[in-house]
């Protein structure tokens, strides 16, 4: 019997597979002959196909009744790619998620976290924490909004009352890169208002070695192309980036670029499944990343491969980093990094001779004691080629979540206040005027003003703020309330000392769509004093997101928050009421009706309010308006460039044409000047209303009488300026003689400001729209950057190094006596642990796992995930098991110098060389052998649990920004 | 009319999974079943390739060949269905399947296997279209939406194609091309027959 289905198809298939593919297919073969060829035309019943299934009988009638079917655009929350992704939406139901080809960041493709994001909406068997709880006598007990928030609120106003022991700084708020930017940047507010700058999120943990040691050297600490840009590159290395497992949709750009032609390079501790994509792979000793960068720059030099003229023009420095680069011979290369002279040369002479080539990196050089330091290095390989501002080329920073780049660029950072403005007096005169508050009102809220501009305690360092003896501290009280506000405990190293810090707090609160291991932890060792606040996921509100490359998207509603989960936005204007400032925090922002007609912020509003604010880093262009266009029109952008060609929103009439994809940053000026965004930074081949740039004139004139500026002949395409300029105020424009370009009004407003504090944007409006010149100066950028502690970097053993024999010539920093409010060692823990490695000698490193992402209480919820990681694992080379009796997939213990151990099962690869060993980062749920299911409330448990690497990482902090180590440490693995 | 096939680009698949759970969730299948799978050969050495892995939709489908109670049938695109409701769980077409593609959501003795489930290319099953009893046995039925697999349509690096045979051997000859390497196409000699139908196939190239 051979039966043949029934022909009814509609059949739409080919032309979905073009548009599918249509992105990487370039012009070879074109659409219309696909269209000829099956003779296919959409339409028939276009919108039938949206039917879902398990409506389809209701749908029938809810069709005559005008139906209910919705498709929301939003997007993926799970890296910071920023894939697009049409949910469809019956009545308030999310049924099903479909692809959107018309996307240029993704085209429609997704990795196992997006495909199943739907996961998000589905509420039989869902992990979510449902209601608020609170922890009494050890157990968790379902409390009602309104007492949770009663008692939250009250416990720290007497916290904050205390005057002995007290005061805003006693409490410390980790916000997170999963609010959109509108919820970062009123969580900044929020608590700036409640009266500390203690508060941070994970870009600490993540790229801020990065954002702070890339913006010192060139202006902005943002990765400086694109994913999409890639396909211009002739050479990429990926050094200290998995982009396979941590960025999979990227990898849709590298390998199209791969394709064509260009070079791909992966040089990692591990072999990775980007290694297994390269065409290059060599391996290194993890936590020797200046050394091989220098080592590269050796052979650079030596075969004159650099880019003379550019360093000439647009480099400061790099004589001083020749003289360090010349120590680097291939010997000492290769005794620090293991790394053999033809591999360094290879991979060298490759970046050299196919350019623009493109350096990517992510935690790997990141999560460093010398964080600060590689990435450092990098910048100054690229500044050597003459690779940056240049299509193709530049450095591609991989962010990690969603909107980390826009959390950082708005949200709560311990240092600055909203687009990198600082701290300092006029910073917070400047932003008390933006907020229509009073500054001293605001003033008032701090414990003084030496706080009120003091940078706060950072995130990876707040159990030291609880422990830490208390005259020791840069600050009266001891740390005594910590607020997890979409964080992760177990992303931070040394978690059973964070353990130890949960349990002297007077106050942990949790607000999250997740329990989180957070309440697993503080269950395990608390009674009470715990208090978990159900968050709504980014799946239920709307608001904007910052991608890696510094797109904004806009995201629809999906869904109505679901349980008894709140909006971020809303539980913060609450508490603002239960505090006293909610008039103030919502002083020129509009509030609206959220979830059960409750108040709440608006978040276009509030994007408007970060429109009016933030001129610094240009996110002042794009209003919600020009955003949702863009959203509404993916199709119009070009997959290469991400310029869009000709194009005009139905809905409002707005003109597309000349825009780049999600206005990236910087989108200068007021929406009203049409700026089109910077795809590529700092380059000079565009006119600054097409996108082009130079680099930023920050840090002075001149340093020790060398010209700091760039010199005569480097600007940005069409600038009236052709030499180096400093950055623009009333004073400058007025010596151009351009002051009467200004209109009345501006005038008035941008007398006595600079670029970044004339809030009529005139001042930026003439200069660069009448004059072609960039707002920030046209300057070098710095290979040498003089007020860090390395000016330039140098090569530094890690703290837990395996080879003591080189400490002595390559020794870590002093220990610190403050930095961010505390001490920090360095010194007293690398001598200490000089023999560490008899006892541990196998290099522990971890990353991520493409399946889960961060601390994975989310992931680890969503059933279409877990089945694919059900067990935390070590990967240990067959030798190193072997000698250790250990056979594969069997337990074993992990244990490191903290004396910390987890159990894991082990996974025998040669993927790591024989004495390293690699650990996932996202799991938790379990503690030292011991399942905490027990511990999680009832129902909310993630369906996978494991040990979490980081309750046994060790010591360690970047001494500029207290970055982790989480990369390069030591343990011992023993069979279980 | 078209003729339905997949095709996995080793030289793209990077391992990702997003097919898996692109099909996991669009069809909502239960916890271990796995109408796909990406499988990794060389696994953590130079020369690892993955490739996902489902029913292949064969020509000659060996399933339909052993099954002794006739409960497969063929679309007029090609794609290899079955009927549920005839099905008696005895594994046959298992054994069969040159893809290990037949998935039995119960364990145990024989006989307690329970209908046999698969990949349906997205196209339902003898159940009208979008039926609750289609999406019920089958999962969703996208072909007859005018859409393609989710699984290819979802694919990270497009390495996963799914569509007319025509189209994807199309756009996979012109990335051979391209790249000057890779004409391998993994599995279709074994699914969809002689060698010369292969899209690009070159003198040694495996199969």
């Amino acid at each position: 019997m051979l039966l043949t289905r029934k022909s009814t198809s509609v059949s739409a298939s080919p032309s979905r597979l073009t548009r599918n593919v249509a992105g990487m297919l370039g012009r070879t073969i074109d659409r219309r002959t696909f269209l000829q060829r099956s003779g296919i035309t959409l339409g028939a019943g276009a919108v039938a196909t949206q039917l879902p299934f398990n409506l389809v009988h209701k749908a029938e009638a809810a069709q005559d009744a005008g139906g209910n079917l919705e498709v929301k655009r939003t997007i993926c929350t799970h890296c910071s790619v920023g894939c697009a992704i049409d949910a469809v939406v019956q009545n308030g139901v999310w049924i099903r998620q479909e692809p959107v080809f018309d996307s240029p960041i993704n085209l429609g493709a997704h990795c196992a976290k997006g495909a199943s994001i739907r996961e998000h909406g589905m509420t039989h068997d869902s992990h979510r924490l449902k209601t608020p709880m609170k922890l009494v006598g050890g157990k968790w007990q379902k409390v009602t909004w309104d007492q949770a928030l009663k008692e939250v609120s009250d416990k720290l106003l007497a916290i904050r009352n205390d005057k002995e022991k007290g005061g805003p700084d006693a409490t410390f708020w980790i916000g997170s890169s999963k609010h959109n930017n509108e919820q970062s940047y009123l969580f900044r507010k929020f608590v700036s208002m409640f009266g500390t700058n203690n508060m941070d999120h994970q870009a600490r943990i993540c790229h801020s070695t990065t954002v702070a040691g890339v913006a010192n050297t060139w202006g902005y600490g943002a990765m400086t192309n694109s994913y999409n840009d890639e396909q211009n590159s002739k050479c990429i290395l990926f050094f200290g980036s998995n982009a396979a497992e941590a960025h999979p949709v990227s990898m849709l750009h590298t390998l199209h670029a791969k394709e064509n032609g260009a070079k791909v390079i992966v040089v990692d501790p591990r072999f990775t499944r980007t290694a297994a994509k390269a065409d290059t792979y060599y391996r290194i000793r993890s936590g020797t990343d200046v050394a091989f960068l220098w080592g590269m720059l050796h052979h650079i030099f030596k075969n004159g491969w650099e880019d003379k003229e550019y360093i000439k023009a647009r480099v400061y420095g790099m004589d001083k980093v020749q003289a360090e680069v010349a120590k680097w011979t291939p010997e000492e290369v290769e005794k620090v990094t293991g790394m053999k002279e033809a591999e360094v040369r290879d991979v060298a002479e490759k970046m050299a001779k196919n350019k623009p080539s493109t350096i990517v990196w992510a935690m790997g050089q990141t999560q460093h004691t010398n964080g600060n330091a590689i990435v450092r290095a990098s910048c100054i390989l690229q500044l050597a080629l003459g690779n940056v501002g240049v299509s193709g080329g530049g450095t591609n920073i991989y962010r990690g979540h969603d909107n980390v780049q826009g959390a950082t660029d708005v949200g709560p950072n311990p240092d600055s206040l909203p687009g990198y403005y600082g701290i300092f007096t006029g910073s917070w005169k400047y932003w008390s005027g933006v907020w229509g508050v009073d500054y001293e009102w605001l003033k008032g809220r701090f414990a003084s003003q030496a706080l009120m501009e003091k940078p706060g305690i950072t995130v990876s360092r707040w159990q030291d703020a609880v422990m830490e003896k208390n005259e020791n501290l840069d600050q009266d009280p001891n740390l005594r309330a910590v607020i997890f506000w979409g964080h992760a405990p177990n992303s931070q190293n040394r978690g059973k000392e964070m353990v130890e810090a949960m349990k002297k707090l007077d106050l942990l609160v949790v607000i999250d769509p997740y329990p989180s291991a957070t309440a697993a932890m503080a269950a395990m060792v608390r009674q009470d004093g715990v208090y978990l606040l159900p968050a709504a996921t980014q799946m239920e509100c709307a608001g904007s997101a910052t991608a890696s490359n510094r797109s904004i998207q806009w995201r629809e509603k999906v869904i109505e928050p679901m349980f008894d989960s709140r909006t971020d936005h809303m539980i913060m204007y609450q508490l603002a009421e239960k505090f006293g400032f909610a008039k103030e925090f919502m002083a020129k922002i509009k509030l609206t009706k959220g979830k059960e007609g409750k108040t709440e912020p608006d978040m276009e509003d509030t994007l408007r309010e970060i429109n009016r604010g933030v001129w610094t880093i240009g996110y002042t262009g794009q209003s919600p308006e020009r955003l949702q266009a863009h959203m509404r029109n993916l199709h119009v952008f070009d997959v290469k460039t991400l310029r869009a060609k000709g194009g005009k929103d139905a809905k409002t009439g707005y003109v597309l044409d000349g825009d780049y994809y999600g206005l990236p940053w910087p989108c200068y000026g007021n929406a009203a000047l049409k700026h089109p965004g910077s795809p590529n930074l700092y380059d000079t081949s565009k006119h600054m209303m097409d996108g082009g740039g130079n680099f930023r004139a920050n840090f002075g004139v001149e340093k020790d009488g060398v010209n700091l500026l760039a010199e005569d002949g480097s600007h940005s395409k069409g600038a009236d300026i052709t030499t180096g300029y400093p950055e623009l105020d009333h004073v400058l424009l007025k010596k151009l003689g351009w002051w009467d370009e200004l209109s009345e009004g501006e005038k008035k407003a941008a007398e006595g400001k600079n670029w970044k504090t004339d809030m009529s944007g005139g001042l930026i409006r003439v200069f660069m729209k009448n004059h072609g010149c960039h707002p920030f100066g046209n300057a070098k950028a710095r290979a040498m950057v003089w007020n860090f502690p390395d000016a330039v970097p140098l090569h530094r053993e890690p703290l837990f190094s395996p080879r003591p024999d080189l400490i002595e010539k390559y020794p870590t920093h002093a220990d610190q006596k403050n930095r961010w409010r505390m001490p920090v060692l360095f010194k007293t823990v690398q001598d200490a642990n000089k023999d560490a490695v008899k006892q541990y000698p196998l290099i522990m490193t971890s990353g991520r796992l493409v399946e889960y992402e961060g601390g994975g209480d989310e992931t680890r919820s969503n059933p279409w995930l877990a089945e694919l990681q059900q067990e935390m694992f070590v990967e240990i080379n067959p030798k190193d098991a072997n000698d250790r009796g250990v056979k594969n997939n069997e337990y074993v213990w992990v244990q490191t110098p903290t004396k910390a151990r987890i159990k894991v099962k082990s996974q025998v690869t040669e993927r790591v060389a024989p004495g390293t060993v690699f650990l996932p980062f996202h799991f938790a749920g379990w503690f030292e052998g011991k399942d905490l299911l027990d511990y999680y409330p009832e129902g909310a448990a993630p369906i996978v649990r494991g040990e979490a690497v980081n309750t046994a990482t060790t010591y360690g902090y970047d001494i500029v920004t207290m970055m982790q180590e989480t990369k390069t440490t030591l343990c011992q693995v023993a069979k279980a | 009319m078209a003729r339905m096939k997949f095709l996995c680009d080793a030289e793209r698949c990077i391992e990702c999974n997003g097919c898996v759970t692109a099909c996991k969730q669009e069809h909502e299948i239960p916890w271990g079943v796995n109408r796909r799978r990406v499988v990794t050969l060389n696994d953590g050495v130079p020369g690892e390739k993955s490739i996902s892995v489902a029913c292949m939709h064969c020509s000659d489908a060996p399933c339909m060949a052993v099954c002794p109670v006739d409960c497969f049938y063929k679309t007029s695109e090609g794609v290899v269905l079955h009927d549920k409701d005839l099905c008696i769980g005895c594994g046959y077409c298992f054994y069969a399947c040159p893809f290990g593609a037949p998935q039995f959501p119960q364990d145990g003795a024989f006989g307690l296997r329970g209908k046999m489930d698969k990949c349906t290319f997205c196209a339902g099953g003898p159940e009208p279209d979008f039926s609750a009893a289609e999406f019920k046995k089958y999962g969703r039925n996208r072909l007859a939406e005018g859409k393609l697999p989710a699984c290819a349509e979802m694919c990270a690096t497009k390495a996963l194609l799914g569509g007319d045979s025509d189209v994807i051997a199309d756009i996979y000859r012109n990335r051979v091309l391209k790249r000057g390497k890779g004409s391998e196409v993994w599995g279709w000699g074994t699914a969809y027959g002689k060698p010369e139908k292969q899209p690009a196939a070159q003198p040694g190239a495996k199969s």
